[in-house]
């Protein structure tokens, strides 16, 4: 079997089958849906895929510094560790809901952690 | 060789049609150059896009050769324009102007020779001092040989009141070319397709909904049709008439005003109606069109109620 996490999960097609759980996911999450309110749904979820894409280990040109400036709006209403962790939540179950093994998870969620400081501001 | 707005760009070897234009200093939008974020999003009025380009976009936009620039190594010549730029203008004529009810004025114009649409778009409409306002189109391609537009005629409104006051039959009028995403794709006939709009935003879901049905759509249409008072509802007898003849199209025409109502019509928002009758939208084909406050929170609901992204249209009026 292949070590690529990304192809491992599924790929292209992993990702647009999670989008929408995902995107649903956060939306109906009261601790983090104030800072969804008034966005465009449809840019949203494009950039969701790209979270997905880049948690997923899959291709990306994101940076720190994408992540940083995508998110000092965020930051400055109040964005912090409980939000990333309900994030990160989100996404865990997400990845169960499609049958995606613990030890994938675990290792989609590291890279997802990874930018823990970058979208916070740090 | 490209073409992007009129003048032509060579392509070096593997090159994208978004690095082409970047190294020749033109910025069309762009962001994450790895096809996810759409924000380069353009369309070919000539030659095919690659299906690489076109990954990820709705089958309505792949219909109409959109395609991602950071995406797309053409294989041939391409004529490539932006989203939504008015590229193309066309003078035609007013062939017949009629009251559908007391706000509302159906107007039919002649269909430009080159003029190519699909039902459910959209198009500007310019008064005689250039000033422009979009109508949706309600009349379907190969079945109608005139342009329809309905034209809630707006207080103070710029162009709605031109056109109740100042044209006629016979008369000239600029408009601009079709656009917009939201239109009927025969890729699923089977899906069940709703149809939620208030005010004039049944003009493209009477325009979709008639295109569904000559395809043999073979799913559940249902179109809620909202309006405030029983008198602003408008085309119920042609709907009702379709809906005779097609088992499987219903047509709920909806009340958001406090009146008493004939059983033919149902109190509530055709946004809340629909939420309520259908409750699960899963592999549903939702198009919302009309008060722009309406869209906005049905498309959130009715995704929150499971439709997926990509199967929802959303077309919010300025002034509905």
């Amino acid at each position: 079997m292949s070590d690529n996490l990304y192809e491992q999960i599924g790929g292209e097609t992993a990702v647009n089958a999670a989008v929408d759980i995902f995107y649903r996911k956060v939306l109906a999450d009261d601790r983090i849906n104030q800072f969804f309110d008034g966005v465009d749904m449809e840019q949203q979820a494009a950039k969701q895929k790209g979270f997905l894409t880049f948690a997923f280990g899959g291709p990306n040109n994101y940076t720190g510094k994408d992540m940083r400036d995508g998110h000092a709006h965020l930051v400055a209403r109040g964005l912090n560790d409980s939000h990333f962790d309900a994030v990160m939540e989100n996404l865990g179950n997400t990845l169960k809901e499609l049958n995606v093994p613990d030890e994938l998870i675990g290792r989609a969620a590291a890279i997802a952690e990874s930018v823990r400081d970058d979208v916070l501001g740090r | 060789m490209i073409k992007y707005e009129g003048r032509n760009y060579s392509l070096d070897q593997n090159e994208t049609v978004l690095d082409c234009l970047l190294r020749h200093g033109i910025a069309p939008p762009y962001s994450c150059k790895s096809g996810l974020c759409h924000t380069c999003l353009m369309r070919a009025t000539q030659g095919t896009p690659t299906s690489d380009s076109q990954k990820g976009l709705k089958q309505s936009q792949i219909s109409q050769n959109y395609f991602l620039g950071c995406a797309c190594v053409p294989n041939e010549f391409m004529d490539i324009t932006l989203p939504n730029s008015e590229a193309f203008r066309s003078i035609t004529t007013v062939l017949n102007i009629a009251q559908l009810n007391d706000s509302v004025l159906r107007l039919r114009l002649k269909k430009p020779d080159n003029f190519n649409y699909f039902a459910g778009q959209y198009v500007t409409i310019y008064n005689n001092n250039g000033i422009g306002r979009s109508y949706s189109l309600a009349s379907v391609p190969g079945t109608d040989d005139f342009l329809e537009f309905h034209i809630q005629v707006i207080p103070n409104g710029t162009v709605s009141n031109w056109i109740k006051q100042a044209v006629s039959v016979d008369d000239s009028i600029t408009i601009g070319e079709a656009i917009g995403s939201g239109i009927y794709t025969n890729d699923n006939l089977k899906q069940s397709i709703a149809l939620i709009g208030t005010g004039t935003g049944l003009a493209p879901l009477y325009g979709i909904l008639r295109t569904a049905l000559l395809k043999q759509h073979k799913g559940d249409i249902r179109l809620y049709h909202g309006s405030r008072s029983s008198a602003n509802l408008y085309l119920q007898d042609a709907l009702q008439q379709l809906a005779n003849e097609h088992s499987a199209f219903t047509y709920i025409p909806c009340i958001s005003g406090a009146e008493p109502l004939p059983e033919a019509l149902t109190a509530g928002r055709a946004n809340d109606v629909a939420l309520k009758d259908i409750v699960n939208f899963k592999k549903w084909r939702v198009y919302l069109c009309g008060n722009a406050d309406m869209v906005k929170a049905s498309k959130r609901s009715i995704f929150l109620a499971g439709a997926s992204m990509q199967d929802i249209s959303a077309d919010p009026f300025a002034h509905a």
